[in-house]
């Protein structure tokens, strides 16, 4: 064995793309998965024991916020890489909703920089599509990509000019990347900062209607359709939206999608209250879109679970609801959650949300990754299924601590990272 | 101060979260309360020695008048805040207004503020009582009480009474107030406007909704007539106001259409010949200056309660007069 290498021995190892799930030793060395097998040798190996924990890929976060340049109160890159170590993410897509923003080949490798410096999750930078996210002139995403980005997208913001996505997505071609895109009529949206029902009617608050995510998610699959390039959804919040895929995805038209934990396990009831620290952007919708999220993410119609990580400074959020600003912060409870109120209450198995954590963010960016097998990078992440514990919202790594979950008990913990079979973080023992 | 000790919460933020009795403890409460402004000297100290800020974000005259008026009849030291020229204006937070306030030692706060949700998130956030003056459109319980006190003083009971709310239901907070308090006392309850004014959902309240004002006026007792903010106009909710007077306006030749002599109300101000026309206003089936007079009782009856009177001692709270 050579220098460095580690032996995780006698986990339930479980790799979605090779059909794996039974216990095994996986060895590391060299930053790449040198075996998985029964009864490794341990000879010039670091042994780490398993046995009580799953091992599995490390996830990839296909949405998160880490607000460098521009936003350091709430998060810096490095801060953000170490919260999404620790959350078991091996590596996490950066947003370019930054300020200023990550539209040119300086700022994104800017950012993929800073995160190889921060020396844990990597940080893979997305550009914007549109210079300055304005939605009125493609950036040059041959520059951008050469430069680190792994994909484009305007963030949160849907590109009003049909006319300019459609050229996104036909020019993106050339690189086969994916145009990741926030599915939204943003006029029909307008100022909504809820969820548009009988909730937002009781509470007096502006609306934001499940009907202009319907109507942005057509547009877009029409415009994949036609094209026949590829467009990623990002934060899916309706089962019309999840329907819409289904049947775009039937035939044969290259779209993938995500959901974040909070649209999986909160609905717009949970706002009850003026809440601010559940206030998201798109918002929490109904019980009935919330059952279509899980069904699409079960039957993979949803291929990623993306946390949407967004940070906001602590005082941000002490405003009346409608001048608060949106965002949950979501590294280091995204597995926990879902595995207690998914896998553990039966609406997914443990497999596929392994699966929709890394293999299938994965395959949506066209990188390495996801799996287990010999030869792939050594990025792993050790889990407690059984661990229980309490969300305190000030002793997470990230730099803010708006979360939507505190005080929440979860069941099942990531307690160990891998990246390049280097280990990035470890939970120290209670 | 003392806690309360009338069976209410430190504060009074909405109706949603009142019980039915709750709500005619205070309507019960305000009529004791009617006849010391009908006095010569209009003042018992029930209140003396209590310091009260009105904190108002939001213009308002009616409203501030009346809880001025409430508060100095029940011998209250107040202060007014207005946004304009206030610290508000340079940029400060609602919660520090909040704490700069508490570090003053008030025991009540009056808030009109233009956000849902701003009366709760001061009530959480400050030891003092905290009435809602109003919050964005959301709820502006006082205005609900009075209404309903108002219908109550005509037809003795609202149970299985008829009320229809009827124009801008989607931008106000009286219309909310007013459904809450009323379903919960058990009258039925619908609003009636264009599609663009209903908030979606509504129904699920357990409202009925007309979309057209004759089917309202052959279906209601009462007409609660809300003020059509000019403003909506330019944000496209109606074309025009001629158009909208001309088919939601409440007329007198609609009225007398209807099978039974109905009770108009309206929270004011008033764009006569919009949503309201003048013959009507001032007809004699408005109750509308007898809102404005129910309105000080009844903020002096929230007042006296949240200050921990007990409801059973307001006839000899008033009693009490001071000289």
């Amino acid at each position: 064995m050579s220098d460095g290498a580690v032996l995780i021995r006698g986990g339930r190892v479980v790799d979605p793309i090779s059909g794996v799930d039974e216990v095994l030793d996986v060895s590391l060395a060299n930053g790449v998965i040198a075996e998985v097998g029964k009864d490794l040798d341990s000879a010039g190996a670091e042994v780490v024991d398993a046995s009580t924990l799953v091992v599995a890929p490390a996830f990839i976060d296909l949405h998160a916020h880490l607000c460098e340049p521009g936003g350091e109160h709430r998060e810096t890159i490095a801060s953000g890489a170490r919260s999404a170590a620790a959350g078991g993410f091996a590596a996490v897509c950066a947003m370019p909703t930054t300020d200023p923003v990550t539209d040119d080949p300086a700022s994104v490798g800017f950012v993929a920089a800073a995160g190889r410096r921060a020396g844990a999750a990597r940080v893979y930078p997305v550009s914007n599509v549109s210079v300055g996210g304005e939605g009125k002139a493609l950036v040059e995403f041959g520059e951008v990509l050469n430069a680190g980005a792994v994909a484009l997208s305007d963030g949160g913001r849907s590109i009003r000019s049909t006319a300019l996505l459609r050229l996104a997505i036909e020019y993106a071609q050339t690189f086969d990347v994916p145009i990741m895109t926030h599915g939204e009529d943003a006029d029909l949206a307008g100022a909504g900062v809820m969820h548009e029902g009988v909730v937002s009617t009781r509470l007096g608050l502006p609306g934001n209607p499940g009907v202009a995510e319907t109507i942005g998610i057509a547009r877009n699959v029409a415009l994949a359709e036609m094209t026949g390039g590829r467009v990623h959804f990002q934060r899916v919040t309706t089962a019309r939206g999840v329907d819409l895929i289904r049947q775009a995805k039937a035939r044969g038209v290259r779209v993938t999608a995500e959901v974040t934990p909070h649209h999986l396990v909160l609905t717009h009831e949970d706002v009850e209250g003026f809440r601010t620290d559940r206030k998201v952007d798109p918002p929490l919708r109904t019980r009935a879109d919330m059952e279509g999220l899980r069904e699409g993410l079960a039957d993979g119609t949803i291929d990623a679970v993306a946390t949407d990580h967004a940070p906001r400074h602590y005082d941000e959020k002490e405003a009346a609801f409608a001048d608060a600003p949106s965002g949950v912060v979501g590294f280091e409870t995204a597995f926990a959650v879902l595995h207690t109120r998914l896998v553990l209450e039966g609406a997914i198995n443990l497999v596929t949300l392994i699966e929709r954590l890394s293999a299938g963010p994965a395959r949506v960016l066209g990188i390495e990754g996801g799996r287990l097998s010999a030869g792939a990078p050594a990025d792993v992440v050790l889990i407690d299924p059984n661990e229980e514990w309490t969300v305190d919202p000030a002793t997470r790594l990230s730099k803010s601590r708006n979360t939507a979950f505190g005080g929440w008990t979860l069941r099942g913990r990531t307690v160990g990272t891998y990246v390049d079979g280097r280990c990035v973080w470890q939970r120290s023992p209670a | 101060m003392t806690r309360p000790t009338s069976g209410f919460g430190k504060d009074l933020v909405g109706l949603e979260p009142l019980t039915a009795q709750q709500i005619r403890v205070i309507l019960d409460t305000a009529e004791p309360f009617k006849e010391i402004s009908e006095r010569r000297i209009k003042k018992v100290p029930v209140l003396r020695g209590k310091t009260i800020v009105n904190l108002f974000f939001e213009a308002s005259t009616r409203t501030r008048v009346s809880f001025e008026f409430a508060e100095k009849r029940l011998s209250a030291d107040t202060v007014n805040i207005g946004a304009s020229g206030s610290s508000v204006q340079k940029g400060e937070t609602l919660v520090d207004t909040a704490r700069n306030l508490e570090a003053m030692r008030i025991d009540m706060v009056v808030i009109r503020h233009w956000a849902s949700g701003a009366a709760a998130f001061l009530a959480e956030r400050i030891p003092s009582h905290v009435i809602n003056a109003g919050d964005g459109a959301h709820e502006h319980p006082t205005q609900g009480l009075l209404d309903i006190l108002t219908l109550r003083d005509h037809f003795g009971d609202i149970e299985g009474l008829k009320v229809c709310i009827v124009g801008d239901v989607l931008h106000s907070r009286v219309a909310r107030s007013n459904i809450f308090g009323l379903l919960k006392l058990g009258a039925e309850v619908a609003v009636c406007g264009p599609r663009t004014l209903i908030p979606r959902g509504i129904e699920e309240l357990g409202v009925e909704v007309f979309t057209r004002v004759e089917d309202a006026i052959e279906w209601s007792d009462a007409l609660n007539i809300l003020r059509l903010q000019l403003e909506r106009m330019k944000g496209g909710f109606v074309p025009t106001l001629r158009e909208y007077n001309r088919v939601y306006g409440v007329t007198l030749p609609r009225l007398e259409a209807a099978p039974r002599e109905l009770l108009i109300l309206h929270p004011g101000p008033m764009n006569r010949g919009v949503e309201i026309d003048s013959d009507v206003a001032d007809g004699p089936h408005s109750v509308i200056l007898q809102q404005v007079t129910n309105g000080v009782a009844v903020r002096m009856a929230v007042l006296y309660l949240l200050a921990g009177g007990a409801p059973d001692l307001a006839e000899s709270a008033k009693s009490e007069e001071d000289v």
